[in-house]
């Protein structure tokens, strides 16, 4: 056989069927489901069916649940939340509700309870499903009609995608984490550079991420496109696996960790595109316009459109600018924020909050701010920690978990106008909120946003104190 | 799902990039039983400025192109959230077709399931339709699926299309009953799998 790249051989292990046009009947190892899928319960309800594979899928409630210990109940937002509670019981679907010990986003819950493996193929109606990629499984997002399809047949017809390798070479400096190399790779290469593409992350700045840094490195995959975005599992992934709640366990543990082994890429396999980045090039990114390649260095400044020679990409940027209401050529680091947002699929585990704490601990912020763990776990896990404190001492609120203010559907919203430094995934228009103006960044950089009120450079914060 | 036929229709030329499924339906309306209608929130919050009037420079907002079942736009429509609602909101406000250079993958593929065609038209395509007289004065543009072209006047654009998604769209197919014609494979696959990757079951 012909060497093959990580991404063929997952997929070749998950062929049913090939359909004269290439297309292909994939099997699915893990479907997971959440209140936004009412829409592909519905369908399968219009057609009288009902789960074809009850055990493979797995509901938790996460785009509208309250995340706010003050906030008022929103009735549309209970409906929501009850009604994904009732789909999976009428299909005897395993769901983590709200208030259940195990609740959380989706795709911080997956990981954590093992429920995510090397080379599974795992699909969500959340384009962020891609963050599962992480461990090495082929992870994607899906709409409603494919929702409504996997959920009557356990399966998905796709089309091979188009393979890129991104190499990260070199080591990352101090006071930068994953979610600075997303936003530095998705500047560089664009929004649309990997439409429909799969890539695989490797390099040694890659290697040398845990597996919480790469959910979020993965996680970002579809902002530049990608339907997907994968790291090969090795020891780092073996470790992180061993021994949570639904992983095998004991000998089929080491069975599965012989096979997970031949799941890289091997030597001479060819990709359709390999980008090669340079790791010590990479500083604090933050975006400072409504799509997440309008990203800079936290030293440079607000670009121009007038440099540009591409009259709609000034069109765009001039846009920008006008619904952000910054000026062209002003410093990044002049940027006021009103307030601060450290949750979200993208970075709302463990070590994203301890890397906030380790920035707040002993300051005060001066801007309101809100931090939301991703999961039940990882706030029993922050509280055992004394994180909790240390965010309620700056001043902050310290949340429950859900997807919160990243996506603003539980009602917690950034105000119009409003400015908010966010570790989330989308500076859209709107996206927090009406008229909201977010600038995405990593959690570091968020917790050093709220100490200083305006957008900085949190390694001026840090002297001393990096780890 | 019905079959996709030729169409024509006017054309709304919103010319915008990166028109991602945020702007095509704010999240807060995405709670909405589909029956009640999507038409209304398609672009909803871009539609209108601070004071919540519509705005008068957006195309989407001209009676000329009120009658639209075609949408023109530049690079990188739909991407984003999965939400298929964003293909919704245009299947509801009577739009068949959107012609783009490029599409956010899972919207394109959305669009397919719902009816509607996600054609790509080169930049150059796209630029030449939205400088044409005929499609800004509102007159009806013909998109042939079946010979990939986009009719304007006396002028002929190619367009490209996934052969599998021409295919679906052309004979109406529905992808459950096609893969449930396909039961005795999974069932093997099934099978197989279970001795290969005991492991991949949930404990």
């Amino acid at each position: 056989m012909p060497p093959r790249t990580i991404i063929d051989k997952i997929w070749d292990a998950h062929t049913i069927a090939v359909r004269e046009d290439g297309d292909c009947l994939l099997w699915v190892d893990r479907h997971l489901v959440h209140e936004g899928s009412h829409h592909g319960f519905a369908q399968m309800k219009q057609r009288g069916a009902t789960a074809a594979r009850p055990d493979l899928t797995f509901g938790t409630a996460d785009h509208y649940v309250p995340t706010r210990p003050t906030a008022p109940v929103d009735p549309d937002a209970a409906r929501m939340i009850r009604q994904l509670t009732e789909n999976c019981a009428l299909n005897g679907v395993a769901c983590f509700g709200h208030g259940d010990s195990r609740q959380g986003i989706a795709h911080v819950v997956a990981p954590e309870l093992g429920l995510t493996l090397p080379g599974l193929l795992v699909v969500c109606g959340d384009s962020h499903t891609s963050t599962h990629g992480a461990l090495g499984a082929y992870a994607f997002g899906v709409g409603a009609s494919e929702v409504a399809h996997v959920l009557m047949t356990q399966t998905i017809w796709q089309s091979r995608p188009k393979r890129i390798r991104i190499s990260i070479e070199g080591q990352l400096g101090p006071g930068l984490s994953a979610k600075d190399m997303a936003l530095a790779i998705i500047a560089r290469l664009g929004a649309g550079y990997a439409a429909g593409c799969a890539i695989e992350y490797a390099g040694e700045a890659v290697r040398a991420l845990s597996i919480e840094g790469r959910l979020t490195l993965c996680n970002l995959s579809i902002e530049s496109g990608s339907r997907l975005g994968l790291v090969a599992p090795d020891e780092t992934t073996f470790a992180y696996v061993r021994g949570r709640p639904y992983a095998p366990q004991g000998d089929d543990f080491e069975r599965a960790v012989a096979d997970w082994r031949g799941l890289a890429s091997d030597p001479g396999a060819v990709f359709d595109r390999e980008v090669v980045l340079d790791a010590r090039e990479i500083a604090p990114t933050v975006t400072w316009g409504v799509s997440p390649e309008q990203a800079a260095p936290i030293g440079g400044r607000v670009p121009d459109p007038a440099s540009l020679s591409d009259p709609t990409k000034a069109d765009a940027w001039r846009d920008a600018l006008a619904y952000m209401g910054l000026t062209a050529g002003m410093r990044i680091d002049d940027i006021r924020v009103d307030r601060v947002f450290i949750g979200s699929c993208t970075n709302s585990r463990i070590e994203d909050l301890r890397a906030a704490a380790a920035v707040l601990a002993g300051r005060t912020a001066r801007v309101p701010g809100l931090v939301s763990p991703g999961s039940a776990s990882v706030k029993r896990q922050a509280e055992q920690e004394g994180l909790d404190a240390i965010f309620l001492a700056a001043g902050l609120e310290w949340g429950g978990p859900g997807c919160s203010m990243c996506v603003g559907m539980n009602g917690d919203l950034v105000g119009p106008g409003e400015r908010c430094a966010s570790t989330t995934n989308r500076n859209f228009k709107g996206r927090q909120g009406k008229g909201a103006r977010t600038h995405l960044m990593s959690p570091a950089m968020a917790a050093a946003a709220a100490v200083a009120g305006r957008l900085c450079d949190v390694r001026d914060l840090m002297a001393g104190r990096l780890a | 799902m019905i079959a996709f036929e030729t169409i024509e229709a006017p054309a709304c030329p919103l010319g915008l990039e990166n028109v991602d499924t945020d702007q095509l339906i704010p999240a807060r309306f995405m709670q909405t039983p589909r029956a009640q209608g999507y038409g209304g929130f398609l672009l909803h919050d871009l539609r209108r400025d601070e004071g919540g009037a519509m705005r008068g420079d957006l195309a989407v907002n001209d009676a000329r192109y009120g009658a639209a079942q075609i949408m023109i736009a530049r690079a990188n429509f739909g991407c984003g959230s999965s939400r298929e609602a964003a293909v919704y909101v245009l299947a509801d406000a009577g739009y068949r077709c959107v012609l783009a250079p490029s599409f956010g993958d899972i919207f394109a593929s959305n669009a397919v399931k719902n009816g509607v065609l996600p054609a790509r038209v080169s930049a150059s395509g796209i630029e030449t339709l939205l400088g044409d007289p005929g499609v800004l004065a509102g007159a009806p543009i013909r998109v042939d699926l079946a010979a990939q072209t986009v009719s304007v006047g006396n002028k002929s654009i190619a367009f490209e299309v996934r052969p599998d998604w021409k295919k679906q769209l052309l004979n109406g197919w529905d992808d459950v009953d096609l893969t449930r014609s396909y039961a005795q494979e999974i069932a093997q696959f099934v099978e197989r799998d279970t001795a290969q990757r005991p492991w991949a079951v949930p404990r």
